[in-house]
């Protein structure tokens, strides 16, 4: 029963939210929702026999509360930030920066409640035990996070989620292919409601048809790594992210690609039970060294620090890809570097949010001086990169380390290689460009030259609101700790989710 | 026989669309296939219950038979474009394209068998071929609207892989229909609408704007 009100509680805040008309009630509904569901998740954490598991469809296991965890204490943040976004942007005709043409948002409550509706999709992805309502709960966040990429109405925001749609949705269909598959892999006779849950796969693992499960593993890393941006699979991740506000870019990519990464762990598990393990690790660290590799090229030379950031991401969930493709303690850094880039790379977006409203320019070479324009988020920027590219002390630098560790023990040479060389060539290109944006003096007028936009004097210190601040420094300051000290219950967590990925 | 004949033609509605560079046309072929599909369970005699078999039906012929496709030839007549003209893949190419699936899928389709199941020689590579044609349209395919019928004709190929489980797995294919077939043309449907309205065009080509050059 729990575990509904962990899908529902959002879910019915996101119907309160389209109902109601006061902007300001709306925001505290929103951000009243997030702190509940946050609540109920610690409480999980603390003691999840209260959580009792819901028929054999819905259940937490320790992946799930792991990915759970995340996406909840992510969507809390990100939801106090959305309030002071919405606030922001409250009913504002903008021009576009860059083209100059007007346009204006889509209505407050509807992206509040597509927003709550997301969480609650998010939720099911991470309690569902079948692999059809997996594979619904994933088409289901598709769906629902759409509007949220074309909050800005124009044709480039547009365009970013047609490609959004029509990728993800042939993604989403290559997923269900992949389940059907799947299920053409149970051995007859052993049918019933239950025979696509996880436990009783991976029960029955070895009775599985392996031809059948081989082309249903690839084809659900296809269609869910499309929705992970796996490169070559990725097209449509930059798009969305440079295009959506700020606050749904950090959703995306905290929390949104993990939810399809923890399908792809739920596959791979069933198929390191079934004696596919290997198979099923070769093609993951295929496609994580192609992703990062296809994310290093692209981060050199990009002149959009969203679109960079995107395809960190990229690179990010290459690194994902490339631990749980190497397998032992690799598994555990996976797990680690996926809770270590979510909290950073969100905090991330939500600075660049910042300096996209006070700059109006998602052009590197426009923005100087945002230590002196936004001491406090020019500050948390510079830090946050050196987090992101996993510098020490953050959390990035044990987990990737962790990962290059595994590969250096299973004497993987050319992938200790490839991975050091691209982390390298990522470091260099993201820190010389984006930490200069930081530093120098602010240029007066100099971000477009254009009439049509209506700033601040632009070399007084910007306004920084509270909670656009606070946000990302809880999540970097929780990145930094998780550098400095593991706490017990997570190592306990993200150990029992690893023993899960190895059947 | 008559099952193997209705899959022949199954399979031949997405060889034509391959072909056809009329809008219409291809709008009216993928509604086909949709009735078609509608109609699968009860030709082949599959051991499905009475209930959910007409529940296939119904959705099959009225949905992808008749809602979809008045609404996308709506769209079409809207932007007053009758056919595409120059898509990246061209038609000679795509038809040639479409020959080697449907050689590879007969190929595959006898050699992937479900265990325990009587299921029509023909299915399974009659679903993999269409499944394979329509991701090659959204690929191949500037306009918009081809795409959609790409993804519908995808749909309608995974839809009848779905037939090979239907015994097995009733439920898990039930949520396939469903939610695919509101993905498929309820969404991309209000977004083609959008995308008229916004750009006066409809090729998803022109939208070209974000992409990587220095």
């Amino acid at each position: 029963m729990m575990i509904v009100i962990l899908v529902a509680e959002p879910a019915l805040a996101a119907l309160i939210a389209i109902l109601i008309r006061p902007h300001p009630l709306r925001r505290a509904v929103l951000v009243a929702a997030a702190v509940v569901h946050t609540a109920l998740v610690a409480w999980l954490w603390i003691d999840p026999a209260r959580f009792p598991p819901l028929g054999n469809w819905l259940a937490l296991d320790s992946l799930g509360v792991l990915f759970l965890g995340i996406t909840s204490l992510l969507f809390l943040f990100v939801s106090l930030s959305a309030a002071s976004f919405l606030r922001r942007e409250n009913g504002v005709t903008q021009s576009d920066p860059d083209e100059g043409f007007l346009f204006d948002n889509i209505p407050e409550a509807v992206f509040t409640a597509c927003l709550l509706g997301f969480l609650s999709m998010m939720t099911l992805v991470t309690v569902s035990q079948h692999f059809g309502l997996l594979w619904v709960a994933i088409e289901a966040t598709t769906l629902v996070s759409a509007p949220l990429i074309h909050f800005h109405r124009h044709h480039r925001s547009l365009e970013a989620t047609w490609k959004y749609l029509l990728i993800c949705s042939v993604g989403i269909a290559v997923a269900l292919l992949g389940t059907y598959f799947l299920a053409a892999a149970v051995p007859a006779g052993s049918g019933g409601v239950d025979s696509l849950t996880f436990a009783v796969l991976k029960g029955r693992a070895a009775l599985l048809d392996p031809r059948w499960l081989k082309a249903s593993f690839l084809l659900l890393l296809a269609g869910y790594g499309t929705k992970m941006g796996l490169a070559p699979l990725h097209t449509w991740l930059p798009d969305a992210h440079s295009e959506a506000p700020s606050v749904v870019s950090a959703l995306l990519s905290g929390a949104l690609l993990n939810c399809a990464f923890l399908a792809i762990l739920r596959i791979l598990s069933i198929c390191s039970s079934a004696g596919l393990g290997d198979f099923g690790r070769q093609t993951l660290v295929a496609f994580g060294l192609c992703s990062m590799a296809v994310a290093a090229g692209l981060i050199i030379g990009q002149q959009d620090y969203k679109r960079m950031l995107a395809y960190s991401s990229v690179e990010h969930m290459g690194i994902l890809a490339l631990g749980v493709g190497l397998g032992g303690i690799a598994d555990w850094g996976a797990l680690l570097h996926a809770v270590n880039h979510s909290l950073s790379k969100a905090a991330l977006f939500l600075l660049a949010g910042n300096i996209l409203a006070a700059y109006g320019t998602k052009r590197y070479t426009q923005v100087t001086g945002v230590l002196r324009r936004l001491p406090i988020t020019g500050a948390l920027w510079v830090a946050a990169l050196f987090a992101i590219v996993g510098s020490p002390p953050f959390g990035l630098f044990t987990s990737e380390l962790t990962i290059l560790r595994a590969a250096v023990e299973a004497r993987r040479w050319i992938i200790v290689a490839a991975y050091s060389l691209m982390l390298s060539v990522v470091f260099a290109g993201m820190i010389v460009v984006l930490v200069r944006m930081a530093q120098g003096t602010v240029r007066a007028g100099a971000a477009t030259g254009d009439s049509v936009r209506v700033l601040p004097d632009e070399t007084q210190p910007f306004r920084e609101r509270l909670w656009d601040v606070a946000a990302p420094l809880c999540l970097l300051c929780m990145t930094l700790l998780l550098g400095l000290y593991i706490p017990p219950f997570l190592n306990q967590a993200l150990q029992r989710a690893a023993l899960l990925i190895g059947g | 026989m008559w099952a193997s004949g209705f899959l022949v033609v199954f399979m031949l509605t997405s060889l034509w669309l391959l072909g056809s560079s009329r809008l219409m046309s291809c709008i009216a072929v993928v509604a086909a296939q949709g009735v078609l599909l509608g109609l699968l369970p009860i030709v082949e005699g599959l051991d499905v219950p009475v209930g959910r078999m007409i529940l296939q039906a119904v959705i099959g012929v009225g949905l992808k038979g008749i809602v979809f496709p008045l609404l996308l030839m709506r769209a079409v007549r809207s932007v007053d474009v009758r056919r595409e003209v120059q898509p990246f893949v061209g038609y000679s190419v795509s038809l040639l394209t479409g020959v080697a699936l449907l050689a590879l899928s007969l190929f595959i389709g006898p050699r992937l068998t479900i265990s325990g199941h009587m299921t029509p020689a023909l299915l399974v590579p009659a679903a993999l071929f269409t499944a394979a044609t329509g991701l090659f349209i959204i690929v191949g395919r500037r306009s918009a609207i081809v795409q959609a019928l790409g993804y519908l004709a995808m749909e309608n190929g995974i839809a009848a892989f779905g037939m090979a489980l239907a015994e097995k797995e009733p439920l898990l294919v039930e949520m396939g229909t469903f939610l695919d077939a509101f993905v498929a043309v309820f969404v991309m449907g209000i977004t083609i609408f959008h995308i008229n309205r916004e750009f006066d065009h409809i090729d998803s080509d022109r939208l070209s704007n974000l992409k990587d050059s220095p």
